[in-house]
């Protein structure tokens, strides 16, 4: 399917303030494909709801924003395995049950296509012309080695758990997926 | 007749309230917005984000297996 366009943004016309948006927070912590969808659907349509959407990926999560070409990343041995095993990506994201080594996601996603359902990566790109807020987790980076090189462009600036629990103090929604 | 109508067809949930959204930030005040929908799921979701952003839903109807719903920009 084609991404929608987006609307165009009205300018303020006057000096008033604008009002406080609404905060939604979506903790991303998982790469599983059967939970990035539901994190993305929700992200997108809090927007949409002109809520003040952010989505802070950490652990397996960060798994989403890899980019295609990251490659082999990180210091250590360790971190290098991880990258070769987890190499992320929405392409490459597993099911958390009956994924049967890749033939799970390969059929969910011909189901999806078929019924034209959007997918992750359709999802992920709505979710940033949207001005939904990515930020990725510092401290999972650092743990697993990723630079911000390796994740997407358009992300807010790594951030960690004080940053995501300032955000959800405020935020009238905040899951934890 | 609507001033915009939105062809949301054939698209799953959530694109059907992410399209209405846009065309409906895109109107001015008091123009009307026409959805057109097959996911039987807008029949709760359209009314329900209505009525949280307060654009009123004139009306709601179904011709053939395909929902339509008119929302006037508040």
């Amino acid at each position: 399917m084609t991404m929608p366009d987006l609307a165009p943004v009205e300018e303020p016309t006057s000096t008033e303030p604008e009002p406080e948006r609404e905060k939604m927070v979506l903790i991303a912590a998982s790469g599983d494909l059967d939970k990035a969808w539901p994190v993305l659907i929700l992200a997108t349509t809090g927007a949409a709801y002109g809520m003040d959407v952010t989505v802070f990926f950490t652990f397996w999560g960060l798994a989403i924003l890899k980019r295609p070409d990251a490659g082999i990343s990180g210091d250590d041995w360790r971190q290098k395995l991880l990258s070769v095993f987890n190499r992320g990506t929405p392409e490459n994201l597993g099911l958390s049950k009956l994924n049967f080594a890749g033939l799970g996601p390969k059929m969910m996603k011909d189901l999806a296509d078929k019924h034209r359902v959007a997918s992750v990566q359709e999802l992920l790109e709505l979710a940033q012309q949207m001005g939904v807020k990515l930020w990725p987790c510092q401290m999972t980076m650092d743990l697993m080695g990723l630079s911000r090189d390796d994740l997407i462009d358009g992300l807010a600036d790594p951030a960690g758990a004080g940053a995501a629990i300032a955000e959800m103090k405020q935020a009238s929604i905040s899951l934890f997926v | 007749m609507a001033d915009t109508v939105v062809d949301a067809r054939g698209l799953q949930c959530p694109m059907p309230i992410i399209k209405l959204s846009q065309a409906i930030m895109a109107a001015s005040p008091g123009q009307t917005v026409e959805l057109i929908s097959t996911d039987k799921g807008s029949c709760t979701d359209v009314p329900a984000w209505a009525a949280d952003m307060g654009h009123p839903l004139k009306e709601q109807f179904e011709v053939d297996g395909e929902f339509h719903f008119i929302i006037e920009r508040a």
